[in-house]
C-alpha cells in the first residue's frame, strides 16, 4: 500500500496557491509557471496513481483527526474518475485563465483561490469518509466565494449572497446528517457495497439521515428547487464558470450523492429503504425544468447554466435507479458533461473576451468570424443534444437501456422529452452562428493567424476532441465508459 | 524539580513579572513584560508536559492538604486552560504596545501580567474559596485594565463592568458560605462528596451560578457586555472576551461537573441550556444589526457564550469536552477579531462597517485574520470551531436532546450571516478620500497567528482532545 501519493495530489495544488498569495501582481512569469508546473505535476501523479488502481494496488494517505474519524484520503476506482476528470480539465483551463485575465487586476487573488478550489475537489475526490469529505466540501464553498465576486461589483457581490446563502444552507443539513450518521453507525468509512452494516435497524433514523445528505449535496449539484444560486453565479469570470460551475461544484454534489448511495449507505439497502425512486424523480424534474428555462434565456451563459442543472441531474437520475446499466451512464455521464460543458463555457468566454457578444441573439454569422471556436461549440452542442459519436450519446444511451431494464419506462419518456428540448434550445444557437448574415461586419482579427488568443483557443479546440474521442473510443478499456464500468462492477458485488 | 513544584511557576513567574515592570522605567517595561511573558509560557508549557505524561497533579499549598489547606490541582482541562491563557494572552498584548501610547504601555504591561497570574492561580485552584479571591483579583485588575486609557467611554466602560462583575462575585461569596457552613468544607473534591439534596445548597448553587452568569454573562445577564466591549480599548476587549469572561465560566464548569452533579435534576440543566440558546439567537441576530464593526464582534461574544452553556443540559463527558474546546477556540478567533478591527480602527479612523471597504488589499494579513477567525466563529472546517461544533452536536444526538444540534446549526448560519458581512465589503473598492494609514507588522502579524492557532486547532485536535481527557477517569 502506497501511503504519500494521495497527500501529494492534494499538495500539488494546494501549496503552490498558498505561494501564488504571496506573489506580486506584477510577477507574471513566475505566477503562471507555477501555475503550469503545479497542474502538470498533478496530472503525473494522477496518471501514475490511475495506473496503479487499475492494476490492483491500494493508495491512502491517513490522519489522526477526531476519535472516531480519521482524515483519510484514498484512491479507488470512483475518486480516480473524479481525480482524472479534474486534474485534465484543471490544467486546460489555467492556461485558460491566464489568457482569459490578462491585464486585469488581483490576479494573484484569483490563482490562488483558483488552486485552493483545485485542492478542494481532490479532497472531496479522495475523502476515505464522511468528515473527510464534509471537510474539503466546505473548503470548496469558501475558496470558490471570493472567486464568483472576483469583479467587486455590487452584481458580483449579490451574486455571492446567493450563492453562500444556498451553499451555507445545504452544508447546515449536509452537516446534520453526517452527524446523525455518525451516532447511528460510530464511523462512516467509504466502502465499496455499503458503510452502514453494523446498523440494525432504524430505518426511520436512516431515513431522515439519507434525506439530509442528499439534500444538503442536492444544493450544490443544482437540483430543482435547490439550483437557484446556478445561474446567479454566472456573473463570475468565463473560467471560474467554466471549471467551478461547470465542473467542480455541480460535480462535487454529484459525486456525493454517488457516494452517499453507493459507499455510505449502499445501494442494496437505500433501494429497501425506498428512497431511490423519490430521488430519482427530483433528478427528472430537474431534467425537464432546466431545460425549459434554458430555452428562455436570451443570455448565452445563463442558457448554459440552466443547461448544466439540467445535464447533472442525468448523473443523479443515473445513480438512483437501480441497477447498473443505468449506474454505467450517470457515472459515465459525470466525465462526458464535464468535458462537454465545459467546452461550451470556453466558447461563450471566447466569444464574449473576442467579440463582446453576450446574447444569442447577436451571434448572427459568428461562425464565419471565428470557426474553430464555433465548430467547438457545435461538437459541445451536439453532443449535449445526445448525437452520436459524440460522448453525450454513450450516456443517453445507457440510461436509456437502463430504464428499461430496471422497469421505468416512463424514464425513457423523459430523456426523449429532454433531448427534443435540448435540440430546441441547442440549435438555434448553431444556426444563427452559421446559416445567418451577420447584422453588421464583425471586428477585425487581431492578428492573422489566431481568430483569438491561442491561450484561449488551443484549450477550447483541446475540450471539443476530448469529448469527442470519448465518445468515438468509447470501447477502450481506459475510456471514461472503460472505467466506469470497472466502477460498477465493483459497487454491485452482492 | 519534584513535578508538582512546576504547578507554581505559572502563578509566581507573571506576578514577579508585574511588580518589576512596575518598578522600572519606561524603555524596561517592555524588556520586563517580555521575560516574564516567555518565562511563563514556558513553565505553562512544562507542567502541561508534566500533566500529559504522568496525570494529574496535585500540590497542598504550604504543606496543609484539604480540609484544612488549600489544594491546587492540574489536570488535563486546566493546563489546556493555562496554555490558552500562555499563547493568546501574550500574542494580544503584542498588538497593545503598537496600539496603546507610551503611558498606557507602563500602565497596561504590569496589570496584564497581574491578570495572567491570577487567571492561572484561578485556573489551578481545586477550592471553592480560593477561587473567589482569584476571581476577585481578576475583576479588578481588568476594572484598571478597561479605564487604562483615562478617557471618558473607557472611564464609563470600567465602572460599568466593576457595578455587574462585583454583586457577581458577591454572590458566589454568598454560595460558598453557604455550602461551608453546611459541609464545612470549601474543597472541591470534598465538597462534591459530602453535598446533599437539601434547601440550602439548592440556594447555595443557585446564587452562586447566578454570580457567575452574571460575570460570564449569559443571556439575559448580558446587558453590560457590548457597552462595555465597545468603550474599552481594543486590545483590552480582546483579553475580556478571549480570556478574563472565560475564567468565570470555567468555575461555573467546574462546580457544575465536580460538586453539584449530584443535587440538581435534570429541568435545572434545561433551563440553562434554553438560556444559552436564547443567547445564541439573540447575539446572532443582534450582531446582524449593528452598524459599527466593534459592536458586531462584540454581540457575536453574546452568541458565543451561549454555545458554552449548552453543556449544561447535556451533561455528558463528551459535551464538556465540546464545550472547552469552544472556550479554547473562541479565545484564539475572537481575539484575532477584536485585533483585527483594532487595525482597521487605527489604519481608516472610522468604526462603522463600512470602514472595511477597500481594505482586504490594503491589510490582506488583517483581512486574512479576520476570515480565519471569522470561519471559526461560525463552525466551518477547517477550525477549532468547526471541531467544538461537530462534538456538541454528536453529544446532543447521543444524549437524545437533538434541539440543542439544531440551536447549534442555526447559530452557525446566523454566524456566517455577520461575519461574511464584515468581510464581504472588504472586496469593494477603496472609497475615495479615504486614506490608509500604515500600521507596524507586529500589529498585522499578531492577529493572523492568533487566528492560525483557530485553524490549528481545527487541524489537529487529537492533541488538545487528548490533553482534555487527562484525569476524567472517573
Amino acid at each position: 500500500m502506497n501511503t504519500w501519493l494521495p497527500l501529494a495530489v492534494l499538495l500539488s495544488s494546494l501549496l503552490p496557491g498558498l505561494v501564488i498569495f504571496l506573489l506580486a501582481e506584477e510577477q507574471r512569469v513566475l505566477r503562471t509557471t507555477l501555475n503550469l508546473t503545479a497542474a502538470g505535476t498533478k496530472l503525473l501523479f494522477t496518471a501514475a496513481m490511475a495506473w496503479g488502481v487499475f492494476r490492483g494496488r491500494h493508495y491512502e494517505t491517513r490522519l489522526p483527526f477526531l476519535p472516531k474519524a480519521d482524515l483519510v484520503l484514498r484512491a479507488d476506482t470512483f475518486s480516480l474518475l473524479f481525480i482524472i476528470l479534474s486534474a485534465v480539465l484543471w490544467f486546460v483551463t489555467t492556461i485558460y485563465a491566464v489568457g482569459y485575465l490578462e491585464g486585469t487586476p488581483h490576479r494573484s487573488r484569483f490563482f490562488g483561490f483558483f488552486s485552493l478550489c483545485v485542492a478542494s475537489t481532490m479532497g472531496i475526490a479522495m475523502a476515505g469518509n464522511l468528515v473527510t469529505f464534509f471537510l474539503f466540501y466546505e473548503m470548496l464553498t469558501l475558496s470558490t466565494y471570493p472567486l464568483v465576486i472576483h469583479r467587486g461589483t455590487p452584481e458580483a457581490l449579490r451574486a455571492g449572497n446567493v450563492y453562500l446563502r444556498y451553499t451555507l444552507s445545504g452544508a447546515t443539513l449536509l452537516l446534520a446528517g453526517v452527524a446523525l450518521l455518525y451516532t447511528l453507525a460510530g464511523s462512516v468509512e467509504f466502502t465499496e457495497g455499503g458503510a452502514l452494516d453494523g446498523v440494525v435497524g432504524h430505518s426511520v433514523e436512516l431515513t431522515v439521515a439519507f434525506a439530509l445528505l442528499i439534500g444538503g449535496l442536492a444544493v450544490k449539484a443544482a437540483l430543482v428547487p435547490l439550483h437557484g444560486w446556478l445561474p446567479v453565479a454566472m456573473v463570475a469570470p468565463a473560467p471560474v464558470s467554466a471549471l467551478l460551475h461547470a465542473v467542480a461544484v455541480v460535480k462535487a454534489g454529484a459525486f456525493g450523492i454517488t457516494r452517499v448511495i453507493y459507499d455510505v449507505f449502499g445501494v442494496y439497502r437505500v433501494h429497501d429503504l425506498g428512497v431511490l425512486h423519490p430521488l430519482a424523480v427530483v433528478a427528472a424534474v430537474t431534467i425537464l425544468y432546466g431545460s425549459l428555462r434554458a430555452l428562455q434565456q436570451g443570455d448565452l451563459k445563463r442558457r448554459l447554466a440552466y443547461s448544466t442543472v439540467s445535464q447533472v441531474a442525468y448523473i443523479v437520475v443515473g445513480v438512483s435507479i437501480f441497477g447498473t446499466v443505468s449506474t454505467i451512464g450517470g457515472l459515465v455521464h459525470l466525465v462526458h458533461q464535464g468535458l462537454m460543458k465545459i467546452t461550451l463555457f470556453f466558447c461563450a468566454g471566447n466569444l464574449a473576451e473576442e467579440l463582446h457578444v453576450h446574447r444569442v441573439a447577436e451571434l448572427r454569422g459568428v461562425g464565419r468570424r471565428m470557426p474553430l471556436t464555433m465548430a467547438a461549440f457545435t461538437i459541445g452542442a451536439l453532443g449535449m443534444i445526445g448525437i452520436p459519436p459524440v460522448a453525450g450519446f454513450i450516456t443517453k444511451w445507457y440510461l436509456g437501456i437502463g430504464a428499461l431494464e430496471a422497469r421505468e419506462p416512463w424514464l425513457v419518456g423523459v430523456l426523449l422529452l429532454s433531448t427534443l428540448l435540448n435540440a430546441g434550445y441547442f440549435l438555434p444557437i448553431l444556426y444563427t452562428a452559421w446559416f445567418q448574415a451577420p447584422v453588421e461586419p464583425w471586428a477585425p482579427r487581431r492578428s492573422r493567424r489566431w481568430e483569438v488568443g491561442p491561450a484561449l483557443l488551443l484549450p477550447t479546440v483541446a475540450t471539443a476532441v476530448l469529448s469527442l474521442a470519448a465518445g468515438v473510443f468509447a470501447g477502450a478499456d481506459l475510456s471514461p465508459l472503460g472505467w466506469t464500468k470497472l466502477i460498477t462492477e465493483r459497487e454491485f458485488r452482492p | 524539580m519534584s513535578p508538582t513544584a512546576w504547578m507554581a511557576w505559572p502563578v509566581i513567574l507573571p506576578l514577579l513579572g508585574a511588580v518589576l515592570a512596575l518598578l522600572v522605567g519606561r524603555k524596561g517595561v517592555r524588556v520586563v513584560a517580555g521575560v516574564a511573558s516567555v518565562a511563563t509560557f514556558t513553565a505553562s508549557a512544562v507542567l502541561t508536559w508534566e500533566v500529559a505524561t504522568r496525570g494529574v497533579l496535585r500540590q497542598a499549598i504550604g504543606g496543609w492538604g484539604p480540609p484544612l489547606g488549600i489544594e491546587w490541582r492540574a489536570d488535563g482541562l486546566a493546563v489546556l486552560m493555562l496554555l490558552t491563557i500562555g499563547v493568546v494572552g501574550p500574542l494580544i498584548s503584542v498588538h497593545a504596545l503598537d496600539h496603546l501610547g507610551d503611558r498606557e504601555d507602563r500602565e497596561f504591561l504590569p496589570l496584564w501580567l497581574f491578570v495572567w497570574c491570577a487567571l492561572n492561580a484561578l485556573v489551578l485552584s481545586a477550592d471553592a474559596f480560593n477561587l473567589y479571591v482569584t476571581l476577585e483579583l481578576v475583576t479588578l485588575a481588568s476594572v484598571a485594565l478597561i479605564a487604562v486609557r483615562r478617557d471618558r467611554p473607557g472611564l464609563d466602560a470600567g465602572l460599568r463592568y466593576l457595578l455587574f462583575a462585583l454583586p457577581g462575585s458577591l454572590l458566589y461569596l454568598l454560595g460558598v458560605a453557604l455550602l461551608y457552613g453546611l459541609y464545612s468544607a470549601l474543597d472541591l473534591g470534598l465538597l462534591g462528596q459530602r453535598i446533599t439534596p437539601g434547601p440550602v445548597a439548592w440556594v447555595a448553587a443557585g446564587v452562586m451560578t447566578l454570580g457567575l452568569c452574571l460575570k460570564t454573562p449569559l443571556f439575559p445577564l448580558h446587558v453590560w457586555l457590548p457597552p462595555t466591549y465597545t468603550g474599552a480599548p481594543t486590545p483590552v476587549t480582546a483579553l475580556l472576551s478571549a480570556l478574563i469572561s472565560k475564567g468565570s465560566y470555567y468555575v461555573l464548569l467546574r462546580l457544575w461537573l465536580e460538586v453539584f452533579t449530584p443535587i440538581l435534576d435534570w429541568q435545572v440543566g434545561q433551563f440553562l441550556g434554553v438560556l444559552g440558546a436564547a443567547a445564541v439567537l439573540w447575539g446572532s441576530l443582534l450582531a446582524l444589526s449593528q452598524s459599527q464593526l466593534k459592536r458586531v464582534v462584540a454581540y457575536s461574544s453574546v452568541a458565543q457564550i451561549g454555545y458554552m452553556f449548552l453543556l449544561f443540559p447535556m451533561a455528558t463527558l463528551g459535551a464538556r469536552t465540546g464545550a472547552v474546546y469552544l472556550v479554547v477556540s473562541h479565545a484564539a478567533a475572537k481575539a484575532s477579531m477584536f485585533v483585527a478591527v483594532g487595525n482597521i480602527h487605527q489604519a481608516v479612523g472610522i468604526t462603522e462597517l463600512g470602514g472595511v471597504q477597500g481594505l482586504a488589499y490594503r491589510m490582506p494579513f488583517t483581512f486574512l485574520a479576520m476570515a480565519l477567525g471569522g470561519i471559526s466563529l461560525i463552525g466551518m472546517p477547517p477550525s477549532g470551531g468547526f471541531i467544538a461544533k461537530w462534538i456538541l452536536l454528536e453529544e446532543s444526538i447521543w444524549t437524545g436532546q437533538w434541539w440543542w444540534g439544531l440551536v447549534l446549526l442555526l447559530g452557525g448560519l446566523l454566524a456566517s450571516a455577520y461575519v461574511f458581512r464584515i468581510l464581504r465589503g472588504s472586496f469593494l473598492p477603496l472609497p475615495p478620500g479615504v486614506t490608509v494609514r500604515s500600521i507596524p507588522l507586529g500589529n498585522e502579524l499578531a492577529p493572523l497567528a492568533l487566528a492560525l492557532i483557530a485553524l490549528v486547532l481545527g487541524l489537529v485536535p487529537w492533541f488538545p482532545l487528548e490533553l482534555l481527557a487527562v484525569g476524567t477517569a472517573r
